[in-house]
């Protein structure tokens, strides 16, 4: 049975406090072991080699030359895997499937973008297996490639997928088509609301992919033994998702493949799929030693999802007073090499912030030669909402209403109704609207060649399956033993807060890690914001759970009805009026003579958490646009957001900072660029520019408070949200600094120098 | 009976229908009833739907009861990264 439960409002000493965060010192100290930290005695390291073509037919692979090099010791390609037929399966970012995933992890027919894999090799070292690769010939038939997706949806398009026809069109279309997909969600009578405004405004934007930026490439170690069973070390945001993933693609019994998580150095989405960890489990397999891999950045920017990039069409109108009558949408997203983008939650996060009559948006998901794209933080959404608020604020500019002002007018609140079906429930949107226009930052005065703008966002989150266990150790302290892996984002701190809250012990006494999947029943991937939401609802079940033994335990001891023992700041108390008054016991007084009494005291909870709550910000920031240089300075920056409840304001402040940062790195800088040919051009941080610590201001923070009624804690998960705004925000406040609208991303200095010189030249025309 | 509505995404398998009613105890009786009205639409059912029962969504909650005079919405699912 799934799982929800009410909040509940009581005075709290620990949730909402500070502590440090339990893997701190190792992480500052450079103790804490990374997946490329793990090493077994005998091991191999294993690489692979990569399509050098971003569409080619496969027509023959010859590994002899390699397989006979002295130190390599096992190769595989394609015939090493099994074919899937058509299944799926949830992952991060919707469904997976598995017919994709093993031509994605290893290429059968045809290599589909430039760092597709095509073998692998392990060896006794790494330059044994590098020369190995080099002696790998394979036999290619270069094709007709695509990278742009307008370009991949026109009908002479070189096609990806002999085999595929769009789906969500009726008839069934006569011709195959790079469009995966098409999607409509629509509510009203989009017509009539058109008619009814006064101000129409329709512009279209364009956006790359982007990748994840996680400092720590992918790397994993791996080790299968005679007997059939496999063990796996690996950075991942979902162990179980990643051992029932390679299960499938290796067929193999579920059981027989340990996965234990690595620390991550983060993930973003970018961690939620298979990459390399089959290939280490079948190398291992075939060469009866331990196999390492860890992925160079550039294959991390070649092999490896980024978010998908868009084209966006957006057409608004709206009444004098700054009603919105009608929203119209058409976002065409790449899913890269198969299909499987984001565009479905995108077209669901489109207008939700808005309570709209009459709403269409039309999504496409697109296959061009990419890599696969994976989810990266609120995927799609930031996307969309580039468009859509970039539209509001020119309606509101050229109404001369106050840009919150005019997205107050027309806020989703508890209530609306969405285009795409429920209605939402309790909800913070209104508020951080509200504490945006109060922020001093709001009001501030602007400098030369400064401009201010304003964006907001929304996110759905989620909660799903989850797993954890509590052990009442024997000295009282406390063992919390947690399946969702703590991204970075100081999770498990939170979920040793909220136990310490309900055990009423000191937050130092619990102390959480992260358990392989042997040690719990199914957790899936820590993604969409449910990290404390859910394993939060685990962890508080397993405390309950506990405290109701703990009770049983002290009322058999001292001789009592159970029902005349409460819990209270960490001990066992007489309830009022009970018969048999007795001594209390604190929980390590318990602990110390479980053993004696009964057995060890534990509490554990599987479920499947339901009752997410939806998330929504609001981002205000000041820019200042050099004209000569067209550089784009964040002058400041203000993130308000409602969490429900932060658990660790510190950890909730880093998520909306983090998420932030990646969203103005996306808007100002990050682009792939591909060469003719196909072939990325910039696969490396020195060419591909992620925001650094000197080109930010510090980002101020304001929580908003609005619990969810879904949670005990009234925790609604915060990080994704934060990055959906900055794009936009970031072009308002430019259009609002020099008068022109950016509607191409990423935002760098030559594009908005071109900007500049296309208005100077349109100026110059008009006089 | 449940008032059952469904996002307009879904109508290319629904040949266009959008909305009934039905007499189902849960989601689980719910989808089966679903599948066998509209056979093109068991992919999608089996996969990638959340259902909204009175205001809450569920994700793979097939038990989730449904009462007579629940209002249930069918639309994709969502994760995130």
């Amino acid at each position: 049975m799934s799982t929800m439960m009410k909040y509940e409002q009581k005075a709290l000493k620990v949730v909402g406090t500070r502590p440090l965060r339990p893997d701190g010192v190792d992480k500052v100290t450079g103790r804490a072991r990374y997946a490329a930290d793990y090493n077994l005695p005998g091991q191999l390291i294993g690489k692979v080699l990569r399509s050098p073509h971003a569409h080619a037919r496969i027509k023959s692979i010859d590994t002899s030359a390699a397989e006979a090099l002295p130190g390599v010791k096992a190769v595989v390609t394609r015939e090493d895997f099994p074919d899937l037929p058509v299944e799926y399966a949830a992952s991060g970012e919707l469904t997976i499937n598995f017919h994709d995933v093993t031509r994605n992890m290893m290429a059968r027919e045809k290599v589909f973008y430039d760092g597709h894999p095509v073998a692998a090799v392990a060896a006794i070292s790494g330059s044994i297996a590098s020369k190995a690769l080099k002696l790998i010939k394979v036999d290619y038939e270069v094709l007709p490639h695509v990278i742009d997706v307008v370009e991949a949806m026109r009908p002479d398009a070189p096609l990806l997928h002999e085999e595929q026809y769009t789906e969500g069109v009726t008839p069934k279309p006569d011709r195959p088509s790079n469009v995966a997909k098409r999607m409509v969600f629509a509510r009203g009578d989009l017509e009539a609301g058109f008619k009814q405004a006064d101000l129409i405004v329709e512009r279209e934007f364009n956006t790359k992919p982007v990748h994840q930026g996680y400092i720590e490439p992918q790397a994993c170690l791996a080790s299968y033994t005679e007997d059939g069973q496999a063990e796996l070390w690996t950075a991942t945001q979902g162990h179980f998702v990643f051992r029932a993933q390679c299960a499938k693609v290796l067929q193999m019994d579920v059981s027989k493949i340990r996965v234990t998580p690595t620390e991550i150095g983060g993930g973003f989405g970018g961690k939620n799929n298979i990459y390399n960890e089959p290939l280490a489990i079948a190398l291992s397999r075939k060469s009866h030693r331990p196999v390492k891999m860890v992925m160079t950045r550039e294959e991390v920017f070649r092999a490896t999802g980024p978010t998908s990039g868009a084209n966006v069409k957006v057409k608004m109108g709206c009444t004098r007073d700054g009603r919105i009558t009608a929203a119209d949408a058409e976002l065409n997203f790449q899913a890269g090499a198969f299909p499987g983008s984001s565009v479905a939650m995108a077209s669901m996060c489109t207008f939700t912030r808005y309570d709209l009559a009459n709403v269409r948006v039309v999504g496409n998901d697109v296959t061009v030669n990419r890599p696969k794209v994976a989810a990266y933080r609120a995927p799609g959404a930031p996307i969309a909402v580039f468009g859509v608020e970039s539209v509001i604020d020119e309606m509101a500019k050229r109404l001369g209403i106050d840009p919150i002002e005019f997205r107050l007018k027309n806020a989703a609140r508890e209530g609306t109704r969405t285009y795409y079906g429920p209605t939402l429930g309790t909800i913070g949107y209104v508020e951080t609207l509200e504490r945006a226009k109060a922020h001093p930052n709001y009001s501030a005065p602007l400098g030369p060649n400064q401009g201010r703008g304003v964006a907001t966002g929304f996110w759905f989150n989620i909660g799903n399956e989850t797993s954890a266990a509590l052990n009442v150790n024997e000295d009282g302290t406390v063992t919390l033993v947690l399946g969702t892996v703590d991204v970075a984002g100081g999770s498990r701190a939170s979920m040793a807060m909220m136990v310490a809250e309900e055990l009423g012990i000191d937050v130092d006494k619990v102390r959480p890690i992260i358990g392989d999947t042997s040690s719990l029943g199914f957790n899936f991937i820590t993604a969409g914001s449910r990290g404390t939401f859910a394993s939060g609802m685990a962890s508080v079940l397993t405390a309950r759970q506990a405290i109701e033994k703990l009770r049983q335990r002290v009322a058999r001891i001292r001789e009592v009805p159970v029902d005349d023992v409460v819990w209270k700041d960490g001990w066992a108390r007489p309830a009022d009026g009970c018969v048999k008054p007795f001594a209390p016991m604190s929980l390590a007084e318990i602990a110390k003579v479980a053993g004696k009494t009964g057995g060890t005291i534990a509490g554990h909870a599987e479920i499947n958490a339901q009752g997410a709550g939806p998330g929504f910000g609001t981002h205000i920031v000041d820019v200042e646009v050099d004209r000569l240089t067209g550089l784009i300075k964040i002058v400041r920056y203000t993130v308000v957001q409602d969490v429900g409840k932060a658990i660790h304001p510190a950890y909730v402040e880093g998520q909306l900072q983090g998420g932030t940062v990646q969203g103005i790195g996306w808007a100002l800088n990050e682009e792939y660029v591909y060469g003719a040919d196909g072939v990325l051009q910039n696969p490396g941080f020195l060419d591909y520019r992620v925001p650094v610590a000197s080109d930010m201001p510090f980002i101020d923070t304001v929580i908003v408070e609005v619990p969810n009624p879904n949670h005990p804690y009234g925790v609604r998960g915060c990080g994704e949200v934060p990055i959906i705004s900055p794009m936009a925000a970031i072009a308002n406040a430019v259009e609002s600094a020099i008068g022109i609208r950016l509607c191409e991303q990423p935002m760098s200095p030559p594009r908005v120098l071109e900007a500049i010189e296309a208005d100077k030249a349109r100026s110059g025309a008009r006089a | 009976m449940a008032t059952i509505s469904l996002s307009s995404n879904l109508i290319p398998y629904t040949c266009g229908d959008t909305g009934f009613e039905l007499e189902v105890a849960n989601v689980r009786q719910l989808f089966a009833a679903l599948g066998e009205r509209y056979p093109g639409l068991q992919t999608h059912l089996d996969n990638d739907i959340a259902v909204a029962i009175d205001g809450e969504i569920y994700q793979d909650a097939l038990l989730q009861p449904i009462l007579s005079n629940s209002e249930v919405f069918l639309f994709p699912k969502v994760a995130g990264g």
